[in-house]
């Protein structure tokens, strides 16, 4: 039974399935408002920082030092001692920034999109989902910053009145760009921290040390748990997640017009957001899963991170899947029934070309290992299982970005100027660095914030429920 | 404003979320207006109970997304027909469904900020001091596992004793007077 490699000390079948439903259970029984608060904030307050998490942070912080040195020699040299050149211009910088951006997607959809359908399910995963968010919004908005060249000029790309007398160009998807991708920062970080403020208030009231209370009496802003408080909290999460949800769906909308905006074979297709979108949330739930699952071994979190969590992210994985399945399949066919000659040799090119490995990578890891076992609940509902196939989808979705980038981009019109596209080692290490700083920024987060939301748990113990003995005297 | 000095209320705790409804629901039925409740997370029926129903974070909010919606519209308007003119393959200058996809992240934006920091605003937030924090229980449970019920001194009906009394038939688990 796949229950029982989760808890071998409990193999009660009948614990882990609620009665009322015959679904996994979302928080395990026995869950109280205090054990729920002890557990969640002495991750944070222990005086003792697990030896693993120096280890995990140390290797972190070593592989974001690669970043550090890439950039470096980067802004002295220029965007040269990357691969990119004619005929592909673009090249990890764009594949990195679009993977990266998709992967933050998920958190905001973990903590916006099921918030609204109301899935209590995800009050478990959506702080660090957010954090993920926010982490990769970080390391996916370097890419263009650095890709344009001469990055201490940036600003260039914000409309502010100038002595050169110049204003940005908007009816340019790069300039759109600049604008969903900072206010796609910007809110999430907003919802983010507004959602950890109650919890703050908590971790304020438990510290122990004068300088935990100090940090978390700041940036608890006071909260004091006040009703009339929490009724507007409730509203502005409720306003802040239905305004972050068609601005998730934006975001990658907006990205894909980078490429389809461009007469270009390959890129020219209005399938692309729809399908940049579902491939987005695709990999951000495999980033979750590829976080989660360790995080709940490492800090004994089983209780509340539960199985019926891993099912259910690849339960979304198998639908997203399936939505970016049928965008692969709507491109080949429309290379043919568009009767393109360009269209068709560029999908060709693509498929079987010189560089056609990179496609059946994408496939294999995309469609054909996922889409075949997550049917599966014995095996959506194995952990080890779970974590291989969320390494597997940020893979195939990483070679996803590549193969849209690079294999549209490397043979075009002109025989004459077709070439080939070899990353560098600055490619590679800066690629390389940003896992490391996203690895090192996750480890400071749980380290120092609450990683589940302790407010959000405490509403769905049966401890919440209210009982009104009042109307039942009544008789009613 | 000078230091407020004297009680700020009575506060009384509960175990459960049902004790400090029904506590709430009868205090506000016995004539108590100056009153709240301090929860862990968010108990709606208490909130009903006291009598806050309605909130202003939507309206704060929309007035947000509207100021967004125009600012960004109009920069756009103005930057590409007035200021900077350019011709972009031929396309007119006031190319309004290109200018939407700016404006429509600037609505998101303002209307987030709005709803974000007019709800702090609301609730007077960030406040480095509160008198409650002074109770000694309160940083003990209001933040984990118990349930407040404050009437305040600024009530009319409000009597040190007589309140603690009455507040001592609401079945509490303890009452407790908190100071400036």
């Amino acid at each position: 039974m796949a229950t029982s490699d989760l808890k071998p000390k409990d193999p009660n079948y009948e614990r882990r399935i609620d009665p009322a439903t015959g679904e996994y259970r979302v928080i395990a029984p026995g869950q109280t408002f205090k054990s729920v608060t002890d557990k969640i904030s002495r991750i944070v307050l222990t005086a003792n920082t697990p030896l693993g998490w120096f280890a995990l942070f140390a290797v972190g912080g070593a592989v974001a030092t690669l970043l550090l040195v890439a950039v470096t020699w980067l802004f002295l040299k220029g965007v040269g001692i990357w691969a990119i050149t004619q005929p592909v211009a673009w090249g990890f910088a764009i594949i990195n920034f679009v993977w990266w951006i998709g992967i933050g997607h998920a958190g905001t959809l973990i903590s916006a999109i099921l918030l609204l359908f109301k899935q209590g399910w995800r009050n478990s995963i959506n702080r660090f989902a957010e954090a993920m968010t926010i982490f990769a919004v970080v390391c996916a908005g370097m890419f263009p910053l650095i890709h344009i060249g001469r990055p201490w000029l940036g600003y260039w790309l914000l409309p502010y009145p100038n002595t050169m007398n110049v204003w940005p160009q908007f009816r340019s998807p790069l300039l759109w760009d600049v604008f969903a991708v900072s206010t796609y920062a910007t809110i999430s970080v907003v919802f983010w921290y507004i959602g950890m403020v109650p919890d703050f208030g908590t971790m304020r009231d438990r510290a122990k040390s004068r300088l935990a209370q100090y940090f978390y009496g700041m940036i608890s802003l006071g909260w004091r748990g006040s009703v009339r408080h929490w009724m507007r909290y409730e509203t502005a999460s409720l306003l802040l997640a239905g305004l972050a949800t068609p601005l998730v769906l934006s975001v990658h909308t907006v990205i894909s017009f980078d490429f389809a905006v461009a007469v270009l074979p390959g890129w020219h297709t209005t399938i692309f957001p729809p399908y940049f979108v579902a491939g987005a949330i695709y990999s951000g739930f495999a980033m979750v899963l590829t976080l989660a699952i360790p995080l709940r071994k490492f800090y004994h979190l089983e209780g509340l991170v539960t199985e019926r969590h891993i099912d259910n992210m690849g339960k979304v994985m198998l639908a997203t899947g399936f939505i970016v399945a049928y965008g692969y399949g709507m491109e080949v066919f429309m290379a043919w029934y568009s009767a393109s000659h360009w269209e068709f040799f560029m999908m060709w090119n693509r498929i079987f070309g010189p560089m056609g490995w990179s496609y059946w990578v994408l496939i294999t890891c995309n469609l054909a290992i996922p889409l075949t076992t997550l049917w599966s609940r014995k095996l959506r509902t194995n952990i080890a299982f779970m974590f291989f196939i969320s390494l597997v989808v940020n893979t195939g979705m990483w070679f996803e970005r590549f193969v849209i980038v690079v294999t549209s981009l490397y043979r075009d019109f002109l025989p004459s100027s077709w070439g080939t596209y070899r990353a560098t080692k600055w490619d590679y290490m800066t690629y390389v660095g940003t896992l490391g700083l996203f690895t090192a920024l996750f480890m400071l987060f749980v380290r120092f914030l609450p990683m589940i939301p302790m407010s959000e748990i405490r509403m769905m113990l049966p401890g919440a429920k209210i009982t009104p003995k009042k109307a039942a005297e009544v008789g009613d | 404003m000078p230091p407020r000095v004297g009680t700020y209320g009575l506060l009384a705790e509960f175990d459960t979320p049902s004790d400090l409804v029904r506590a709430a629901q009868q205090a506000r039925k016995d004539g108590w207006r100056r009153m709240d409740c301090y929860t862990p997370y968010p108990v709606e029926e208490a909130a009903e109970a006291i009598g806050f129903h309605r909130n202003k974070v939507p309206l704060l909010t929309l007035i947000g997304a509207l100021m967004g919606l125009a600012a960004m519209f109009g920069m756009e308007t103005w930057v590409s027909v007035l200021a900077y003119p350019l011709n972009i393959a031929g396309r007119p200058t006031y190319s309004w469904p290109a200018f939407l996809i700016p404006a429509y992240e600037w609505t998101i934006l303002f209307a987030g900020l709005s709803a974000a920091f007019g709800m702090l605003a609301l609730n007077g937030l960030p406040a480095l001091y509160h008198p409650l924090f002074n109770a000694p229980n309160f940083r003990d449970g209001a933040s984990s596992d118990k349930f407040f019920l404050c009437l305040e001194a600024l009530d009319p009906k409000f009597h040190l004793t007589d309140t603690a009394q009455y507040l001592e038939t609401l079945g509490p688990v303890s009452v407790v007077e908190v100071e400036y």
